[in-house]
């Protein structure tokens, strides 16, 4: 990659589209029929309960569960999870507004939670939301569904549910936008603009090594890919 | 935010932040059986108290022990300060022990501006609890958080101050901020209770309090200090209580909204009559609780992202 | 030559010198008796010390009537012969040192220790101002008498720090010390109006919720002391005149018929500062009286241009570095003076061109010299009489640190601020004890 020709000395960074708006549409609806068979939801199986993680989280839940309802006619419980006062690493992120969580009046206790995120990373945030969903009650089992997952895990942590699996550099970004917050749905993958170039490109190697999904580690949703 | 020193110097969208940061806290503890965020483990926070004051202690106390901080209260009395160390050797000392952020209630004006000048390089944050006679920044961050909550928003709303303007630096930090959040202040106090130069602070200023109360959206009553009736300020506790005490009478003045604010300890009788105090009007006890959320989240914006802003 | 008779052989001689700012210069010879011996385009002359001046204004050496030296008491905050090399510097030849020491100076012994301890560091003229009250009380009168007799001959009295407050015991100093042509330096305070006060009352003291020091708690002083003044035949001396209203007072009292003797003094930083400069709770900045505003400042400026105040004082009051810094109620009030008034006058008076250098002369040295009764300082630059001078290079430039400043104290309230004209020489009784920068005390140099 560090070999690809640049466009100029002053390159911005790069994007490339990595979902379009009918890719995430489609992908939501996967996973919403996983989480149907994985949970066994439509038939009365569990009370189950889709937690997101502000601030895109939140309304990719929402979805999800608009999606499971319209396939099922079973509505699950929706709601946000804000972990900003549950991180580990405040002392080093900028200050955040924190934001609302709501849990459905019912409580999470005895409940199969699905936490919902865009993107998973580093694992550390999902491990914040453990803490605190623990603060919210006592959940008979909790998975994880993420639109994408990037890789270069800190922590052991793999997701139920997972929309794709992007390899990518730890210089790379990857951006979900949703209309809810973003006036638009895609992902993008961004690449750090050319003064970086070479040190990503090195990280490229590694990161794609790496991070090759292990297909036991990838949900349904990557064996359909 | 570096360090919370004065209310005069929050901008609208600082001030916003942490009063829209206590709301969610509030919410987030709401109905839980354990009141407790891990966000300031490990950080330490400690409570200099050269002044008595119980409830801003206990306030900030258990602020910073719902967060998890490790918080140590230190009395001016049971500090070497009694033995006279410098309030400069004091700071850095506790500094140097290891203090993430250090809440200072002094007697002196501008103490605790001091010791953030001579902690600044240490890293160590400071919050004014109470300085003499110029500032009490959270009381004031309570303050328009109850009024928040019972009014919906503060802008353009008209808030009287009553009491003793002088000596008071609730009534200074709440004039500063409530006007920065876009309220008509409007000071009401009998004539030698009034600060020189006060006019210029961007508020009417009136000896009159009957004929204020229509208008009023909330009417915050100040302490009167049992020191200060033996000043000569006005010549006995009942003609103040006539002239400017919040009795039953003027509070059905007030247009049916209007709230009524007490920063506390009251002194039932002088400066409120019990029956308002009691009423469904008054904020009292809703201003005590906004005071641990308010003050929760000063010590997030000064301890998350520290090193960030450092 | 003038052709006046030499007293004695010749000693020092400054080659071009500016008296009072004169454009041409000219040569001035110091006989050894102190004097000058002549003036003008003078040849090689017999003197035993040379000292080219390169030009610079010659002044009478000034008179600081208002100056602490902390000794005996506070040795760590300044001591006499601090406090001398710091005067020398400032082109002082005679200061007057305060009362308020531990012990005070409020009986003979004291103050002829104060007197001698100057005399042996001999830098400068020291008098020792004696005390009004016993202790600086208030209550009682202080052996004024004994002082007055004593070998230090004191003719000032001031409990300076502290008001003469009582009017029947400020009416009966202003007598008692008419017996002798005494002088009572009152420090115009009344306090009851300033329990506490910890900044002039004013806007920025309401804001910062510093309690008040209200410009009438001086003014109703100064004016009833210039009515029992008026009364009694006493001398009344106001120090450190602060605000425009007892400028004002002043304007009219002296104006009148039978007002007594009265005198007044400013300080350079009143004729400067305000109380802007206390928004961050610098101690620096805290003085007493309080600096208060822009319109005191500029009155006055005028009061001592017209002469309504006669003179400059510093207040010179060194303060050891705990002392200053801490928090503000707890700080000491008082800022250092003596190396910077006439850098801080020609800024604030020379240059605007409400004085000039002769003007200049007046108030640094002849009406100081005057008020006190010395009659040996502020005498004009003439043939025979003592050499007193100070000279000045009016075109230097330079920024005032404490940590250079003499002494230990460090509460300079200028510091970084760059100021006009520095004192290059100071010249006592024919003696030079300072130049460019450096004190020269008796056998050798000092600091």
């Amino acid at each position: 990659m560090a070999s690809r020709p640049s466009a100029g000395a002053a390159v911005p960074a790069e994007e490339r589209e990595l979902l379009s708006a009918e890719d995430v549409a489609r992908t939501v609806a996967r996973i919403a029929h996983q989480i149907i068979e994985k949970t066994a939801l439509d038939s009365g199986g569990s009370h189950v309960v889709l937690l997101g993680i502000p601030t895109r989280g939140a309304p990719l839940a929402r979805r999800i569960a608009e999606r499971v309802s319209a396939f099922t006619g079973v509505r699950p419980s929706v709601g946000a999870l804000d972990i900003t006062l549950y991180r580990d690493d405040l002392r080093k992120q900028p200050n955040r507004p924190i934001e609302a969580s709501s849990v459905p009046v019912e409580g999470v206790d005895d409940a199969l939670v699905v936490l919902v995120d865009d993107v998973l990373f580093s694992g550390r945030t999902v491990r914040s939301a453990l803490d605190a969903l623990r603060d919210q009650g006592r959940p008979r089992s909790v998975q994880l569904a993420v639109l994408v997952d990037r890789g270069h895990r800190e922590l052991p942590i793999r997701a139920d549910y997972v929309g794709k699996n992007v390899p990518t550099a730890r210089s790379e970004d990857v951006a979900v936008r949703l209309t809810e917050v973003d006036g638009t749905d895609s992902v993008l993958l961004r690449r750090p603009a050319s003064g970086r170039r070479e040190d990503s490109g090195a990280e490229d190697g590694t990161g794609e090594a790496t991070n090759e999904p292990d297909p036991g580690e990838v949900g349904p949703a990557g064996k359909e890919q | 935010m570096r360090h919370l020193l004065t209310a005069e110097e929050l901008d609208p969208d600082t001030a916003s932040a942490v009063l829209d940061t206590a709301d969610m806290l509030k919410s987030t503890l709401l109905g839980r059986e354990v009141r407790k965020l891990p966000t300031l483990r490990g950080r330490t926070v400690i409570t200099m108290f050269y002044e008595n004051s119980t409830r801003t202690r206990v306030s900030f106390e258990v602020a910073g022990k719902w967060m998890s901080a490790d918080v140590v209260n230190v009395s001016a009395s049971g500090s070497s300060t009694g033995k006279g160390e410098s309030l400069r050797d004091t700071a850095r000392t506790l500094s140097a022990a290891g203090a993430d952020c250090v809440i200072l209630r002094h007697q002196a004006s501008g103490a605790p501006q001091r010791i953030a000048e001579w902690l600044d390089p240490t890293g160590t944050r400071v919050v004014n609890a109470g300085d003499g006679m110029h500032e009490h920044p959270t009381q004031a961050l309570l303050d328009a958080a109850t009024l928040r909550e019972r009014l919906g928003d503060v802008a353009g709303r008209r808030i009287g101050i009553v009491g003793d303007l002088l000596h008071s630096r609730v009534a200074r930090s709440n004039t500063h901020l409530l006007r920065t959040l876009g309220a008509e202040v409007v000071l009401i106090a009998p004539p030698t209770l009034v600060p020189e130069g006060v006019r210029n602070w961007g508020v009417e200023v009136t000896h009159d309090l009957d004929s204020q109360l229509p208008g009023l959206d909330a009417v915050m009553a100040l302490r009167v200090q049992a020191e200060r009736m033996h000043g000569g300020f006005f010549p006995t506790e009942r003609e103040y209580s006539v002239g400017y005490g919040l009795n039953a009478a003027r509070t059905a003045k007030l247009p049916e909204h209007a709230v009524v604010l007490h920063p506390g300890p009251m002194m039932r009788g002088t400066e409120i009559a019990p029956r308002v105090a009691d009423s469904a009007r008054a904020a009292v006890e809703q201003q005590v609780r906004n005071g641990v959320h308010v003050r929760m989240a000063v010590l997030y914006h000064l301890l998350a992202g520290e090193e960030n802003t450092a | 030559m003038n052709g006046v008779e030499r007293t004695g052989r010749a000693r020092l001689l400054l080659r071009s010198v500016r008296p009072y700012g004169a454009k041409e210069p000219v040569d001035l010879l110091v006989d050894e008796d102190g004097r000058i011996a002549d003036i003008g385009e003078l040849e090689e002359t017999d003197a035993t010390e040379l000292l080219h001046a390169d030009g610079a204004v010659a002044l009478p050496g000034f008179v600081d009537l208002h100056t602490h030296l902390r000794e005996p008491g506070r040795e760590d905050a300044e001591t006499i012969e601090s406090g001398s090399v710091a005067a020398a510097l400032g082109g002082y030849t005679a200061v007057f040192a305060m009362a308020n020491t531990d012990p005070v100076a409020d009986n003979a012994v004291v103050v002829e220790h104060v007197r001698r301890r100057g005399e042996e560091v001999g830098l400068v003229e020291v008098h020792p101002v004696g005390a009004v009250t016993a202790g600086l009380g208030g209550q009682r009168l202080a052996e004024i008498g004994s002082m007055a007799r004593s070998a230090a001959r004191v003719r000032l009295f001031s409990d300076d720090g502290n008001c003469v407050h009582d009017p029947l015991l400020m009416r009966r100093a202003l007598e008692y010390t008419s017996a002798f042509g005494g002088v009572v330096a009152q420090h115009a305070q009344d306090p009851g109006l300033t329990p506490g006060a910890q900044a002039h009352e004013g806007a920025n003291a309401a804001r910062l919720g510093l309690a008040g020091w209200p410009a009438p708690a001086e003014e109703s002083v100064v004016a009833r002391d210039c009515m029992l003044a008026g009364h009694t035949g006493g001398s009344l001396h106001v120090c450190h005149v602060s605000s425009a209203g007892t400028a004002e007072f002043l304007r009219w009292w002296r104006s009148r018929p039978g007002g007594g003797s009265v005198s007044a003094e400013v300080t350079p930083h009143h004729l400067l500062l305000t109380d802007e400069l206390l928004e961050g709770y610098d101690p620096r900045y805290k003085v007493n009286p309080p600096l208060r505003t822009d319109e005191d400042v500029r009155a006055l400026r005028e009061a001592l241009a017209e002469g309504v105040v006669d003179c400059v004082a510093t207040d010179h009051a060194p303060h050891a570095e705990q002392d200053k810094d801490c928090e503000w109620s707890a700080a000491r009030p008082g800022m250092l003076g003596l190396q910077t008034a006439l850098s801080v006058l020609v800024h604030t008076m020379l240059r605007p061109g409400l004085l000039d250098w002769r003007d200049l002369a007046r108030v640094l040295s002849e009406a100081p010299a005057r008020i006190a009764g010395l009659d040996d300082q502020g005498r004009p630059l003439e043939v025979g009489e003592p050499a007193n001078i100070t000279l000045v290079d009016p075109h230097a430039e330079w920024t005032v640190r404490g940590e250079e400043l003499a002494g230990t104290a460090l509460n300079t309230p200028f510091e970084g601020m760059t100021l006009p004209a520095r004192v290059t020489a100071t010249i006592s009784r024919g003696r030079v004890t300072a130049r460019d920068g450096r004190a020269q005390p008796y056998g050798g140099v000092l600091r």
